[in-house]
C-alpha cells in the first residue's frame, strides 16, 4: 500500500510539474504577441520634430505634424497675449497649466504655458481635450470662437488665447508639449 | 462509433447550459472519454502535431499581417521592417517562415504513417480523402505565402508555376495563355498578382481549419487506427483519450517543438533561399529556381516527364493518385507490419520521394534526370501497380486476437486490474 | 527506445565526420568556386557579434564602400542601438550631419524637392539614387546595395553527392548560417592574375571566388593599400574580415538577441519535454502498450 501511495504522490508532482512548465511557456509566449503592437523602432525614432518658426508671421498661425498629431504653433499679437495674460486663474475651468516639462500643480498662468522671452510663441497639441476632435481657429477664415483662440465645432469647446478651456464641455487646457528652442527661430518637439 | 459522454454538469449553471448548448458534453465525449488504442506509438502523435502548427500558423501570421504591406513597391520593406523594427518581429517572422517547413515535415510523417498502417483502409476513406485535400490547400497556402516577401525567389517561383497553367495550350490554344493571365491579373507577375495571393493566403488557412475539423469528426466517427491496423473490439483496447492520449500527445508535440525552436533561433534561413534577400526584380532570372524543399518531389517529377504538358499532369496526378489508394490497395489487412512483402516496397516509396526531393533541387541535366525519371516510375508504379498487385498474392503475417492481446505479456491469462479498466486506477 | 537512440546518436556522429572529409578534399563542381569556411565570433549556434569587430568594419564601410555602395537598410540610429557596433550617440549623430550623402526631403514651401543632412532615424545612403544613376556612373556596372548582401550570398555545396546529406546535417546540428560573411571574405581576398586560360572581358577583374571568376569591382582592398584602424594595425585579412562580420550585422542585426533568446527556449523546452515524459511514463506504467 505504501508504495503505491508514494507512486500516486510521485505521479501527481510530474503531472503538475509538467503542467506548470507549459502553461507557463504559453504564458510566456503571449508577449511577442503582445508586444508586438507596440510603437516600432522606426516610429520611436522620429519621436521628435524640428520646426523652423521664421516664415509664421505675428498674428498668423501654422500646423506641424509631431507622432501623428497636430501641433499648433500661433504667433499671437500683443493684445492676445495680454488677454490671455489677464485673465485670473480662478474663473479658469481647468487650474492646471497643463505644460508637459511642468509638474501637474502648475497654476493655469499664461507665463506657464509658454517659454520666458517667447511669450508670443504658443505651441499646442491640436486636440480637443474632450473627444479628440481638431479645434477650429488655425486659418484667417476659421471662428475662434468666444474667447478668440479655438473653437471645437464637433461639441462647441471655446479655448482662449492660451488655449484654455472656457467654455464648453472638454474638461482640461490644451495640452503643451515638450519643446525647446535651439535657436531663435527654431523649436524641437519631443 | 458511437459512444456517450460521461459528462455531468458540476454547477447548476453549468446543468443550465448544457440543457441549452451541450457543448462542454460534446467536447468531454470527443476529446476526455473518446477510446483510443492502448497500443499508439509516437507516430500517432503528429494529429495533435499538425493540429499546433495550423493555430501557430494563423496566429503570427495574423501579427506579420498587421505589419506586412502587400504592394509590390512595398512588400519587401515591409518585411525588413518586421525583421529589424517591429518589436518580436525578427521571432514571430522567423516562427512563421520555420513554420512552414514543420508544417510539411510534420505532414509528411503522418501521411507515410497513414500509408505504413494503412489508415486510409475502410472505413476510413473519407478521412483519408480529406486528409488528401487538406495537403492541397496546404501547398496553396504555402505557395501563395512564398510570394509575399516578394523577393527574387518569391517573384520567380510565382512566374515558374504558374506559367505551369501555360500548357493549356497544348490541348486548345489560348485557354492556357487566358487562364495565366486571369491568375496574374496582368500580362506578367505583378502587384497586383501579390495582392491577390495575399488576400488568398489570408482566407485559405480557414478553409484549413475547417477541413481539418471535418478530419477530425470523421477520424472520431471511424475511430483511431493502430499499428496492429485492429478494429477496438472489447474496453480493453482501449483508453480513454485523457489523460493517456493527451500525455502522449503533450511529450510528441513539445519534443518537436525543440526541432522547431532549433531552427527558429539558430537556423532561420536555412531553409530557405538566399535569392529571396534580394528584391523582386522581372528584368533578372536567378541563376537556378527551386522552390521550397517541401515541393521539391513534386518539382523532380515535373521535370521528369520530357514535355510541358506531360509534366504538369504527370505532377498532379502525383497528388490526385492519393485519393483512389483507399480502393487501389487490394489487403485484407491494414497495417504493414502484418505484410511481410509490402512492407519492401513501402520503404522504396520512401527512397523514391526522398530521391525525388534530392532531384528537385538538383539542375535537370546528365544523371540527374535519369534517377528522377526512374523514382517517378516507381511512384506511380507504388501505388497504380504493386498495392493491387501485392495485396492479392501477399500472404500476412498471423495477426493478433485483439490489440490487448498484441500488447499483454503472451501467456498471461489473467490480465492485471489496470488492464480491464485503467481509468479507474 | 534507448537501444534506437544510441544507435541514432552513433549515426550522427558518424555522419559528422563524414562530413569533415569532403569539405576540403573535393574539387569545385558546376562552376561554383570553393568557399572555405571562416572562424567568424557570431558563427553556429552560440555566437554573438563582437562589439570592436563591427566598429572597425564600419570604419572599412565609410572609408572604402561607401563611395559606391549604400547600405539604405540600416539607418544611423543602428549603429548605437544595442546589438551592433554600439558606438556613443553623439558620434553617430555628428557622423550623420557630415555623411556625403545627403537625404532627398521635401516638397518644400515652393514645391520643391530639396537635399538636407541625415538624422539619425534616417538611412546610410550611398553616391546614388537609383540605379539606372548607379549604372551610368560605374560604366553599366550595378554596385548593389549592401545591407542584405551578407544574407542574399550563401555558398554552394560543392562536394560529393553522397556527402551532401551528411554536410547538411553537420551545418543544421552546428547551426551554420555564415556562408553570406565566408564569400564575402572569399570574394574580397580572392583578387589576383588571370590564369592563363581565362581571357577577361574589358574592364573585368579576375577573381577565385566570383561565379564565372569575372567581376567588374575593381578590388576595394588592395593589398598594400589596405586601411588602418586607429590603433594603427590593419591587413588585407583583417579587413576583409571586418567588413564581412559589419555586412553580416547590417542583414541581420538581432542575432544576439535571437541566440540568448533561443537558449532560454531550449533550455525551457527541454525540461519540460523531460517533465511531461516522466509524468507520462508514470501514468502509463501500468498499462502495457
Amino acid at each position: 500500500m505504501a508504495s503505491e501511495v508514494e507512486d500516486t504522490s510521485r505521479r501527481d508532482f510530474l503531472v503538475i510539474a509538467g503542467n506548470a512548465f507549459a502553461a507557463v511557456g504559453a504564458a510566456a509566449t503571449l508577449w511577442p504577441f503582445v508586444a508586438q503592437m507596440n510603437p516600432d523602432a522606426g516610429a520611436q525614432a522620429l519621436a521628435s520634430v524640428e520646426i523652423d518658426l521664421s516664415p509664421v508671421k505675428e498674428g498668423q498661425a501654422i500646423t506641424a505634424m509631431w507622432r501623428g498629431k497636430p501641433i499648433f504653433i500661433r504667433n499671437r499679437t500683443a493684445d492676445e497675449i495680454k488677454a490671455a495674460e489677464t485673465v485670473p486663474v480662478a474663473d479658469l475651468p481647468d487650474p492646471s497649466a497643463r505644460n508637459d516639462l511642468l509638474p501637474e500643480a502648475t497654476p493655469a498662468l499664461d507665463t506657464n504655458r509658454v517659454k520666458e522671452g517667447k511669450d508670443n510663441w504658443l505651441i499646442l497639441v491640436g486636440i480637443c481635450t474632450h473627444l479628440g476632435c481638431i479645434p477650429k481657429g488655425q486659418a484667417m477664415a476659421d471662428t475662434r470662437g468666444d474667447f478668440g483662440g479655438w473653437f471645437c465645432p464637433c461639441h462647441g469647446s471655446h479655448y482662449d488665447t492660451s488655449g484654455r478651456i472656457r467654455k464648453g464641455p472638454a474638461p482640461r487646457n490644451l495640452e503643451v508639449p515638450p519643446y525647446e528652442f535651439v535657436s531663435d527661430t527654431k523649436i524641437k518637439i519631443g | 462509433m458511437e459512444h456517450s459522454s460521461s459528462y455531468e454538469p458540476k454547477s447548476s449553471f453549468a446543468k443550465w447550459w448544457d440543457d441549452r448548448l451541450p457543448i462542454a458534453r460534446l467536447m468531454h465525449g470527443q476529446f476526455v472519454d473518446f477510446p483510443t488504442p492502448r497500443n499508439l506509438n509516437y507516430l500517432w502523435t503528429f494529429g495533435g502535431i499538425l493540429t499546433f502548427c495550423l493555430v501557430a500558423q494563423i496566429a503570427t501570421g495574423i501579427v506579420l499581417a498587421m505589419h506586412y504591406q502587400p504592394s509590390a513597391a512595398d512588400a519587401f520593406n515591409s518585411v525588413e521592417a518586421i525583421r529589424r523594427d517591429v518589436n518580436y518581429g525578427w521571432m514571430i517572422r522567423n516562427f512563421h517562415a520555420v513554420g512552414a517547413s514543420m508544417f510539411f515535415i510534420a505532414v509528411y510523417i503522418h501521411i507515410f504513417r497513414g500509408l505504413y498502417y494503412g489508415s486510409y483502409k475502410a472505413p476510413r476513406e473519407v478521412l483519408w480523402i480529406l486528409g488528401v485535400l487538406i495537403f492541397l490547400v496546404m501547398m496553396a497556402t504555402a505557395f501563395m505565402g512564398y510570394a509575399l516577401p516578394w523577393g527574387q525567389m518569391s517573384f520567380w517561383g510565382v512566374t515558374v508555376i504558374t506559367n505551369l497553367f501555360s500548357s493549356l495550350n497544348e490541348i486548345i490554344p489560348g485557354v492556357g495563355t487566358a487562364v495565366v493571365e486571369w491568375l496574374w491579373g496582368g500580362y506578367s507577375v505583378s502587384g497586383t498578382t501579390l495582392n491577390r495571393f495575399f488576400s488568398l493566403h489570408y482566407l485559405l488557412p480557414f478553409v484549413l481549419f475547417g477541413l481539418v475539423a471535418l478530419h477530425i469528426w470523421a477520424l472520431h466517427v471511424a475511430g483511431q487506427n493502430n499499428p496492429t491496423g485492429l478494429d477496438i473490439k472489447t474496453k480493453s483496447d482501449a483508453v480513454p483519450m485523457y489523460p493517456y492520449a493527451v500525455a502522449k500527445d503533450a511529450v510528441g508535440l513539445f519534443a518537436f517543438l525543440i526541432l522547431f525552436a532549433w531552427f527558429v533561433f539558430f537556423l532561420p534561413d536555412y531553409l530557405g533561399h538566399a535569392d529571396n534577400y534580394t528584391e523582386a526584380n522581372p528584368l533578372v532570372t536567378p541563376p537556378h529556381i527551386v522552390p521550397e524543399w517541401y515541393f521539391l518531389p513534386f518539382y523532380a517529377i515535373l521535370r521528369a516527364i520530357p514535355s510541358k504538358l506531360g509534366g504538369v499532369i504527370a505532377m498532379f496526378s502525383a497528388i490526385a493518385v492519393l485519393v483512389f489508394v483507399p480502393w487501389l490497395d487490394t489487403s485484407r489487412v491494414r497495417s504493414a507490419k502484418y505484410r511481410p512483402l509490402y512492407k519492401w516496397f513501402f520503404w522504396l516509396l520512401v527512397i523514391s520521394c526522398v530521391g525525388l526531393g534530392y532531384l528537385g533541387a538538383k539542375p535537370p541535366e546528365g544523371a540527374y534526370v535519369i534517377w528522377s525519371r526512374i523514382f517517378t516510375i516507381y511512384y506511380f508504379a507504388h501505388f497504380l501497380l504493386i498495392m493491387p498487385i501485392v495485396g492479392l498474392i501477399e500472404t500476412p503475417k498471423t495477426l493478433p486476437k485483439s490489440i490487448s492481446a498484441s500488447v499483454l505479456p503472451s501467456g498471461s491469462g489473467a490480465p492485471q486490474g489496470a488492464v480491464t479498466a485503467p481509468e479507474t486506477r | 527506445m534507448t537501444k534506437a537512440m544510441k544507435s541514432g546518436f552513433l549515426a550522427v556522429a558518424v555522419l559528422m565526420a563524414a562530413a569533415n572529409l569532403p569539405q576540403t578534399a573535393l574539387a569545385a563542381e558546376g562552376g561554383h568556386a570553393h568557399i572555405e569556411r571562416q572562424t567568424w565570433s557570431f558563427g553556429g549556434f552560440t555566437g554573438q557579434y563582437d562589439k570592436a569587430q563591427l566598429q572597425r568594419g564600419f570604419q572599412i564601410y565609410k572609408d572604402s564602400c561607401v563611395y559606391c555602395h549604400g547600405l539604405k537598410r540600416v539607418r544611423f540610429r543602428n549603429l548605437f542601438e544595442p546589438g551592433g557596433p554600439e558606438f556613443p550617440e553623439d558620434a553617430v549623430k555628428a557622423l550623420a550631419q557630415t555623411w556625403p550623402n545627403k537625404v532627398v526631403d521635401g516638397p518644400n514651401d515652393d514645391g520643391k524637392m530639396f537635399d538636407r543632412e541625415p538624422k539619425p532615424f534616417d538611412p546610410i545612403l550611398g553616391p546614388y539614387k537609383n540605379e539606372k544613376e548607379a549604372r551610368a556612373g560605374q560604366n553599366g556596372a550595378y554596385p548593389p546595395d549592401l545591407s542584405l548582401i551578407a544574407k542574399a550570398r550563401n555558398v554552394e555545396y560543392t562536394g560529393t553527392w553522397w556527402a551532401h546529406p551528411f554536410s547538411m546535417l553537420r551545418d543544421v546540428a552546428t547551426g551554420y548560417q555564415e556562408g553570406g560573411p565566408d564569400y564575402i571574405y572569399a570574394l574580397l581576398t580572392g583578387y589576383g592574375e588571370a590564369p592563363a586560360d581565362v581571357k577577361l572581358a574589358d574592364g573585368m577583374q579576375y577573381n577565385a571566388a566570383f561565379p564565372g571568376h569575372q567581376i567588374a569591382m575593381p578590388p576595394p582592398l588592395a593589398k598594400d593599400a589596405f586601411i588602418k584602424y586607429q590603433d594603427g594595425k590593419g591587413s588585407l585579412d583583417d579587413n576583409a574580415r571586418d567588413i564581412a562580420a559589419f555586412l553580416a550585422w547590417a542583414a541581420d542585426p538581432s542575432l544576439n538577441a535571437r541566440k540568448s533568446t533561443g537558449w532560454l527556449v531550449m533550455l525551457y523546452l527541454l525540461v519540460t519535454t523531460l517533465l511531461l515524459y516522466a509524468g507520462k511514463r508514470t501514468l502509463w506504467s501500468k498499462i502495457p502498450h
